[in-house]
Formats: structure tokens, sequence, C-alpha cells
């Protein structure tokens, strides 16, 4: 009954957002819904997602699926998208590419989903990035900064990135320390694959001459040692991290062993201050007080997170999981595949009442620019350019939480110039449901 | 100079924790003949364990009591139980059941306790120790996790040489019908012998977890390395899986420390140094002289 | 298919008890046996025979590949690689005893070796390159069986362990050919213009980049077992049982025992290299991350899993492998778990059904099937013996 009830609420208010719509009469809200491509029927549309559920990468990124599943789920509480019920199918693959294929053939062939949704890792998805695009099936906002999945819209033109990619991330970095400490000797800490190689490049931009060393670590091999103790003996006394969480963790402690103390830089990926802050202050629990261990390093930011308790977005998405989440706290990985949903709704009510897979790629190429929303900084969509937003703050992490440093400044890959972003920060639709007007 | 002593000492504690975890399988092959590829595992839930104790307000050391217990308890379990019936049988049946072990284990791990990253706190401090006014890579952790892994060998070297219940586990693995025939309770013996070995096990894991993440896949990179270490001493050494697990942890800091882009060519370097070894002495560096033709 | 005689069933029938001898008399000359029963219409050849098999089963494959669902295809492309490179190493494992917990390592050289070439601006045919794939993976065996041909039980199997956690490395290390973590991307070879005519004709479906890939693998597949299953027949088949079995007599009867082993190690490498060119394309990539240990250990499952020393066990312990997670990951969505949960439930499952399927079928599926099969043949022999015996005595 109350499905109903609530289903009736809603389809006014779609068919309210609806008459504002000049399009015709496919677009609006006076037609009736059709099952118009694969994976949407009158009452619902399909998506789906891989991730690692299990094993190594878990941790952490397990989260992200139950983000996305908490903001659906709500939405479809208050009427989804032009009265359809999303359906949120995620499948491990953990990390393993070859898992990811297995699966990504099930959900596409299978479960026949509508469109693919933050599928997430670089060389998991870089296995299934040609069968999306060859089955022409829309794989929208990879959880990856890679510069695969936005760069080359001709030969991916289904694919999305979303996040801020590795090197606009990089230069804005670079930039940041030329300017702010020109005497700095840097050192790099790199994780050896895309993610540094690209970090590396940005940073590279502006301050090549003051880098005095640039260590690599395998992701799998603990030891970090001779890598830390390298940056040390180069004399670097600001270090730039490219790395996952567990290993700003690793390099913290191998520091500490070390009694190596320069300044810290961890680019977003690795720097969840509530998870790696609050993780390490209780590594020596009652012993030493290393409560301060990462206090007082920077980051960059492109979401708000979840220390931020005043921000509307965060305390929306706190809500949300609240309601309609599941076991666990809202962590800042949940906040990011929200995030995510929120950006995915938009899309799916810009492509219409009745939307097809070509018809919600055309959408976010012609209007995704120009969406608001949690990310600070609008994304790069257009039709020649599938990069996700491109624009970061730079933050100081202080105790489990942060400060801006410096606000948000946008740019692009390649020679693309810095520049502030001049836009005010979005506030949350009611119920954080976005209302975009049909394109098609 | 300084990078050097750096590089060798952060080898030493990482080859340390090879060392405990070699020990361990190494317990379980002179107990039974199987390389028990479940043990990564095994600690792994004991640790977590361990980690609910803490975060319920227990000490430390109540914890790591309570888990080397549990480890006695779930070794010994699953000797009895799981392995028991494939004793004596195919070689591969028993590595089959332990990698099943292995597998079912962790996904236990990961459905009870979740999968996302925790920290699991060390009673000794992490900072390096201070000598004069420079840093040495050694930290009270550190050297808390060298003292237990010594100790332990010790212990297990005198358990074997100078105790009748040391003598009778030897004689069972050895020859369980000649040790029947001499009153051992082969059974009894080798369940005591999963039993030490997981409480070994669970050291291993909890010395590695302490100040540092843990998570159900904690303990999966060590499955190789301390494999690899044990196999480098001698699968029925002690003393050889303290020294494998040392020299593995030198040479791969060596490797990674000096060789440009050295990280990545640590697993490589680890085959290698396998292979040598094993072309030199096919039975590991500490094997006897009369090693058995599988 | 073929039989090739197991350790792990040998095992189980010396446990047994009276009639034992029999039943491992009768496991290892089993095809003499059949074709001496006169109730066999099969011909005596073996070469022949297996020629009608290779024929049946290439008209079940495509019966199999054209009723089932595009996914149902994808998931019967993956299984022929995982089937192809088990066979390799029922081989080496289950007919010369060796083990070998690095065969990832291996599919993953020939993974490399197709990706690199079909990279080229004009690639040669596929089955040059998986030729190619082929030949890069068994110079690799060649050279790991050399080394290996000393070594004994937990020494091989640390030797392989290291083995599949140290090649893979080598594509990080140089990344600049091998592309690095994120590994190379493959363009899957479309499917040449009789194929779509081809399945038009037998069933009407449409040819898709996904049935034609499940062809490719079905073939190289069926390749694959003619070939091992020929092998294990022939004097070289006999002749690695018994460096297997009887290791002394076979030296003082003038077996070099350490060149049948590596033989055997190539053979299989082989194999592998094969199946990591099929993973390739199917898979659409090469990256470090397939071929981790995970690999290398559920190739050693299935194998002892469907039955040691059986290359239908190898193809059912595969298909295991295949199918099993999305089951049971469907079956806990099925009973109201959570998606996480569900998927969580896939690998516990999976250590189950090892332990279970070890202590309570130890021969494996086909070893316990075929051990039932030869106790009922046996006694009824004897029956017939004693009523023969019974019948000239009156």
């Amino acid at each position: 009954m109350t499905t109903i009830a609530a289903a009736t609420v809603l389809s006014t208010v779609a068919a309210c957002g609806g008459s504002d719509d000049s399009g015709g009469a496919s677009g609006g809200g006076g037609g009736e819904n059709e099952a118009s491509d694969i994976g949407v029927t009158e009452t619902s549309i399909k998506l789906g997602g891989h991730y690692p559920l299990t094993g190594v990468a878990a941790p952490g990124y397990s989260e992200i699926p139950t983000g996305l599943d908490a903001y659906f789920t709500c939405l479809n509480q208050e009427g989804g998208v032009y009265d359809r019920e999303i359906e949120w199918i995620f499948r491990d693959d953990a990390y393993n590419p070859t898992q990811t294929s297995q699966v990504t053939n099930e959900l596409v062939l299978e479960d026949e989903i509508f469109a693919m949704v933050s599928g997430l890792g670089t060389p998991t998805h870089s296995a299934v990035v040609d069968f999306l695009n060859d089955e022409g099936v829309p794989d929208l906002f990879v959880s990856s900064g890679s510069l695969l999945w936005g760069d080359n819209p001709e030969e991916y033109p289904m694919s999305f990135g979303w996040q801020t990619d590795y090197m606009s991330e990089g230069k804005i970095i670079g930039e940041y320390i030329a300017e702010n400490f020109p005497d700095a000797q840097v050192g790099l800490f790199l994780q050896d694959d895309d993610f540094g190689e690209d970090g590396e490049a940005g940073i590279r931009q502006y301050i090549d001459d003051q880098i005095v060393a640039a260590e690599r670590y395998t992701p799998g091999n603990t030891n970090v040692g001779p890598q830390i103790a390298a940056l040390q003996a180069a004399g670097a006394d600001f270090v730039v991290g490219f790395n996952v969480p567990s290993y700003t963790a690793l390099s913290q402690l191998t520091a500490l062993q070390l009694g190596y103390d320069p300044q810290w830089f961890y680019s977003n990926v690795g720097s969840d201050p509530t998870l790696v802050g609050g993780l390490l202050n209780r590594f020596s629990e009652g012993q030493v007080s290393d409560a301060a261990l990462l206090d007082g390093a920077l980051t960059t930011g492109y979401l708000p997170t979840v220390d931020m308790t005043d921000n509307p977005w965060i305390q929306e998405f706190q809500r949300i999981w609240d309601e309609c989440g599941g076991e666990g706290e809202l962590t800042n990985y949940r906040v990011y595949g929200m995030a995510q949903a929120y950006t995915v709704t938009q899309a799916l009510q810009a492509a219409g009442q009745n939307p097809t897979r070509e018809g919600l790629v055309e959408a976010i190429e012609q209007v995704g620019s120009e969406w608001e929303g949690p990310v600070f900084a609008p994304f790069r969509y257009s039709e020649d350019s599938h990069m996700g937003t491109s624009g970061m703050t730079i933050e100081r992490i202080v105790g489990n939480g942060s400060e801006e440093v410096q606000p948000v400044r946008v740019t692009d890959i390649g020679d693309a110039p810095i520049e502030e972003f001049d836009g005010e920060p979005a506030t949350p639709p009611a119920n954080a449901i976005p209302d975009e007007e049909a394109v098609n | 100079m300084d990078y050097f002593v750096n590089v060798t000492l952060t080898g030493l504690t990482q080859g340390m924790i090879y060392s405990a975890f070699a020990l361990a399988l190494v317990l379980i092959w002179r107990s039974t003949r199987i390389v028990n590829f479940a043990q990564g595992s095994m600690a792994a839930a004991t640790t977590f364990i361990a980690l609910a104790l803490i975060q319920a307000g227990q000490s430390y050391w109540v914890a790591l009591v309570v888990a080397l217990a549990s480890g006695f308890i779930l070794g010994a379990i699953v000797e009895r139980v799981i392995i028991r019936p494939v004793e004596g049988g195919p070689e591969l049946n028993a590595v089959i059941v332990t990698l099943g072990l292995f597998v079912a284990i962790q996904a236990s791990i990961a459905i009870i306790f979740g999968s996302s990253f925790q920290s699991f706190p060390t009673p000794f401090g992490v900072r390096g120790l201070e000598v004069g006014d420079t840093t040495i890579p050694l930290t009270p952790t550190s050297l808390y996790i060298i003292g237990s892994v010594l100790l332990v060998m010790g212990l297990l070297v005198a358990l074997f040489r100078f105790t009748r219940v040391g003598l009778a586990m030897r004689a069972s693995a050895f020859s369980q019908e000649v040790a029947r025939l001499l009153g051992v309770k082969v059974g009894g013996m080798l369940t005591l012998g999963w039993g030490l070995a997981a409480v070994v096990g669970s050291l291993s894991g909890l010395l590695i977890a302490g100040g540092s993440f843990v998570w159900p896949a904690y303990m999966d990179a060590l499955i190789v390395f301390g494999f690899v270490a044990a196999i480098i001493g001698g699968l029925d050494s002690p003393v050889g899986a303290i020294v494998g697990g040392l020299i593995l942890g030198l040479a791969l800091s060596y490797v990674s420390g000096y060789a440009p882009r050295g990280s990545a060519l640590v697993n490589i370097s680890a085959l290698v140094i396998l292979i040598v070894v094993l072309l030199v002495r096919p039975g590991g560096l500490f094997s006897s002289a009369t090693a058995r033709r599988a | 298919m073929s039989d090739l005689q197991s350790p792990a069933s040998t095992g189980t029938a010396g446990k047994a008890s009276s009639d034992a001898p029999v039943k491992a008399t009768a496991g290892g000359d089993a095809p003499s046996a059949q074709a001496k029963s006169g109730r066999s219409f099969l011909p005596r050849s073996t070469l022949l025979r297996h020629l009608l098999v290779l024929a049946a089963c290439a008209v079940l494959a495509v019966v199999v590949l054209e009723i089932t669902s595009p996914f149902q295809n994808s998931q019967l492309a993956t299984l022929t690689y995982y089937a192809i490179a088990a066979g390799g190493l029922t081989v080496l494992t289950g007919m010369n005893g060796q083990i070998s917990l690095g065969h990832g390592a291996l599919m993953a050289a020939g993974a490399y070796t197709t990706a690199l070439f079909l990279d080229a601006e004009e690639p040669l045919p596929l089955p040059v390159i998986l030729l190619a794939a082929i030949v890069v993976a068994t110079a690799i065996g060649a050279l790991v069986g050399v080394a290996a041909a000393r070594l004994h039980g937990p020494y091989l199997a640390g030797a392989t362990l290291a083995l599949a956690v140290g090649l893979p490395g080598l594509a990080i290390y140089f990344h600049d050919t091998f592309g690095g973590e994120q590994g190379m991307r493959v363009r899957a070879p479309q499917a040449p213009e009789w194929f779509g005519s081809f399945i038009d004709a037998v069933s009407g479906n449409s040819a898709s980049s996904t049935k034609w890939l499940a062809y490719v693998g079905a073939i190289c597949l069926l390749i694959t077992y003619f070939f091992l299953a020929n092998l294990v027949r022939s004097r070289i088949g006999r002749t690695w049982r018994a460096v297997r079995d009887q290791e002394v007599a076979a030296e003082l009867a003038g077996i070099n025992l350490g060149a049948w082993r590596v033989l055997a190690f190539v053979v299989s490498a082989a194999a592998a290299g094969l199946a990591g060119g099929v993973l390739a394309i199917v898979v659409r990539l090469a990256a470090p991350s397939g071929f981790t240990i995970v690999l290398s250990l559920s190739l050693l499952t299935a194998i002892v899993i469907g039955g040691l020393g059986s290359l239908l066990g190898a193809l059912l312990g595969s298909a295991l492998l295949v199918f099993l997670p999305p089951f049971v990951t469907n079956l806990g969505g099925d009973f109201g778990l959570s998606q996480t949960e569900a998927a969580q439930l896939a690998p516990f499952v999976y250590g189950v059904v090892l332990i279970v399927v070890m202590i309570f079928v130890p021969a494996g599926f086909v070893g316990t099937i075929r051990l039932r099969w030869m106790t009922r043949k046996a006694k009824r022999a004897m029956a017939q013996a004693g009523a023969d015996g019974a019948s000239s005595r009156g």
C-alpha cells in the first residue's frame, strides 16, 4: 500500500517536473512509460556495477556499492525516476580482471542491465570497456581516475569518467607546491602503475626542478622501508604520495620508524582522514600518543567528507544512510557511492521519460557539464570529452577532520591552465533528489 | 651508510615476520607431513578474535592469551575433524583440503567481522629508537617481534630435543607404525602438533598485525613469502625457518632498496633466490642428509 | 574421455578391502580391457576411437553452444580456458606425479604473447598467434621443468608457487612492453564471415562476438584434449606412469627420469600457454591481477576435485570453478541475503565443497564413479568366472 501511495505522490512531482519541459511528447511527463530499451520497463530501470566485494581489495571499496544502494533505495521510496524504480545489481569481481569480465557478461547478457554504473578499478574495468562499448552499453562514471574512460570518446563513446583524473590532480598539487613551498625539496611516493604515473606527470609540469626523488612501491609488497628511507636519504622535506590508503598508513609508520618527519601531502585516494587518521590513532593505544600522526598533512578534495558535519550534502547523505542504508556507519566510500548515484539520477532524468542507451549518452554529453551536485566542480562532459570533474580543493588534515587551505581550482589534462573556480557550492534539493529537465 | 643501515634493519624486521610464519609451517610439516595453506587465514581468524576483545575493552595481553588459546583449539579441531580423514592419503588431497580451509575461513572472517580495514594496536611504541642524534629503524614493537619469535623458536627446539612429548611427536611424524608399537598415542601427538603449530601461527598473525591494518585477507601476502622462507631453510628445521625468513627478508629489502624500481622486482627475486637455493640444495639449506624421496 | 589412472584412485583402492588389486589393475588397463571385452562397438585403434569421440564431442559442443543463452556462451568460453589448462595440469600431476602451483604463470606467458601479437597493426591469423602463445609458454615450461625435475613434493610446490607470483611481476617491471599493472587490452579478433553463415545454417542464432569466442575456446579445448588423450595412451604416457609409480624400476629399466619429467612439464606448459591465449581473447585483457596465485591454486583444485588424472575430471572440476560462484551468489540473493553477503558466501561455499569432497569423495568425481564401476565389473567378472568354473565342472 505504502509504495503505491508514495508512487502516486511522486508521480505528481515528476509530472510537475515534466510540465516545465518544453520537449516533445516522448520526453515530457504527459506520455506513458514504455519499455524503451534493454533494462528499462514501465516500472523499473536496471543498473549494474562490478566491485571487489571479497579478497584483498575489498576493504573500503566494497562499501561504495552500499552507498549507491542506500541512495537508490531512498530514491525509490520517493518514486524513483519517472516513476521507475532503480534496480541496482552489483557483483563481485575480487579485483580480478578475468572475473570482472565474467560478472560483466552476467550483468549485460543475463541480467540485461540498461547501463553499467561505477565499475571499479583500472585493470578490472579495462577488461570490459571494449565489450561494453561494442555492445552499446552505457558505461557511466567509472570508479577510477584513469584517463582511459574519458580522454577518447571516439574510441569509447559509451564510457564516462567521474572523479578527478590523477593527472589533473597532480597539476593542482604541483601548482600549489610551486606557489606555497617554492623552496621545498620534494620527494614522490608513487604506486607503480598508471595512478602514480599520471599523478607524477601532472606534478612535474609545475615543480620538475624541485623534485629530488621519486620512489615507487608495488601494491602487495608491504615493506616500504627502502622507499621511505630513500626519500629521506635524498633529503626530501616534502613528500607527495600517490598511493592507496593502506600505504598511507604504511608510509607513516615507516617514517616514524626512521625518525623521518617531512611535510606530507597525500593525494585524494590515499588520504581518508577519518579512515587513515582514525586507524593510525589506535595503533599504539595507551602507549605512545601518536594521535597527531596525520595532523598537518595536506590532501586534496573534490567531494565533501563525513567529517564535514556542517556540510548540507553530508547531512542529507547521513539521513539517507540512516533511513535506507545497511549496517555500519556512513563512511567516505559510501559518500562517494551516494554522490555517484546522485549523478546517475541526474543523467537518467535528463535522458527523459523513455530513455534509450544512446539517448542517455547524448544527454550526458549535452547537459552533463551543467549539473550541480555534491561534487565541488563541474564535470567536463561534452561530445569531445567524457572526463569527470576536474576541480579540487587543497585541505589540511586536522585531527580527524580537515580544513580548506585553498579553494576549488579547476583544470584539464595536458597543458590546460589551472583556474580558480568561481561557482558557488551547490545546496542539495529536497531529499537530495535532483530535478533535471529532460533533454530529448 | 645510514641508508644501508635503514634498509638492513627494515629487512630484518620483515624477515622475522616471514620467520614466524615459516616456523608454524615447519611445525605442521614435522608433525603431519602436510603443508598447511590454511595457516594464514587461521591466524587471521584468531587475530580478529583478539581484536574483538581489545575493542571490547580488554587489554592487549588478555587478548593475546585468548587468541593463542583459541589458536590451539582451532588447530586441534581442524586436525581432528578435517585433516584426520585425509592423513596418510594422497599428498595432494591434504593440499586441497588446506586450500579449501584457507578459502572458507577467510570468507567466514569477512562474513562475521566485515571486510573493512581495522587497526590492530601494539603494546609497544612504533617510533624508531634514538641512538645519539640519529634514529635507527628499530622500534620497541620490532624488538618485541624479534624477541617473541626467537623465544618461540627456543621453546620449540627445547620441546623437541629435551622432552618426552617432543620425542613422541618426532617419533609419530617419522614413523607412525613404529611409534605406535612403542606405545606412543600417535593420534594425540598429531593433534598436539597441529595445535602447537596453530599457536605459533596465531602469534605470527598477531605480531604482523601489531601497529598495522588488519582485514580478512591481510595474511595473504605472507603465505607465499612464509612458504618460500620455510623451503629455503628446509621444511624440517625450525632453525632453518628462522634463517630462511631472515635471508629472504634481507635479500628482498636490498633488492627493493638498491635495484632501480626495486619494489617491482621483489616477487621475481623471491623466485630467483628460491631456485638458486634449491638448485644447490634440493631439500633446503638445513635439510638433513637423508632427505626422503617423496 | 580418457582415464589416466590417478594415484588418488589407487590410494583409495589400496585402502579398500580384498578386491583392491583387481581394481588397481583394472584401472591401469581400462581401455584394453574394454577393447577385449567385445561389447564395445568402438574401433580397436586408439587413434580411430579418439577421432570418433572427438567428432561426437564436436557435435555435442555445437549443440550445447546453440541451445544456451549468450551469457551461458560466455561462461562456456571461460570454462574452455580453465579446462585447457587443467587438462595440461592433470597430465603433469596426474600422470607424472609432479605438483605445480604455478600454472597461472604459464598461462600469463601465453596471454601476454597473444596480447602482444594482436597488438600489431596487421595481426597474424589467430591460429598462428595461439601457436606462438604455445611456443612461448612451452619454452618457459621447459626452463621450469629442468629446475623442477630435481625437486619433490613441497619443494616443487614452493618453487612453482614462487613462479606464480614472480613471473607476473615481470609484467609490472617491464611496464613499457607489457602495460604494467593495468595490463594490455586485447582487441578480440572478429569472427570471419563463414562463421556467421555457419551459425545461421545450424541454428539461425545470431553470431555475436561472445559466441565466436566460445567457439574458438571450444575448438582449442577439443584439439587439446584429443592430443592429450592420444599422448597418454601412447608409449610416452606409459613411461610417465612408470616414472610416477615405479621410480626405481623405471630408472633400472634405463628410463631417464629427469628427461621424462621435463617432457611432462613441457606438454602441460603448452596446454597452459594455449589456455592463456584463449583467456586473453575471451577476457580481452592480459593483466598481472588476472594471474594471481588464486588462478594457479584454482586449477589444482579443479583437477583434484574432478578426479586426478582424468581429462573428463579436469573438465568437470573447471565447470565447478565457473558455475559454482554465480550459482551460490544468486542462491544467497534468493534467500534474502544482501548482495555483499551473497558475494561473500560464494568463496565460503567453494572452500567447504573442497573440504567435503576431499573427505568423502577422495578420488574426485570421475575417479569415484570409475572406481564404483570397475568394482562392479570386477565382481561381475569374478561371478562369471565362478559360474563358468561351476558349469565346466558340472
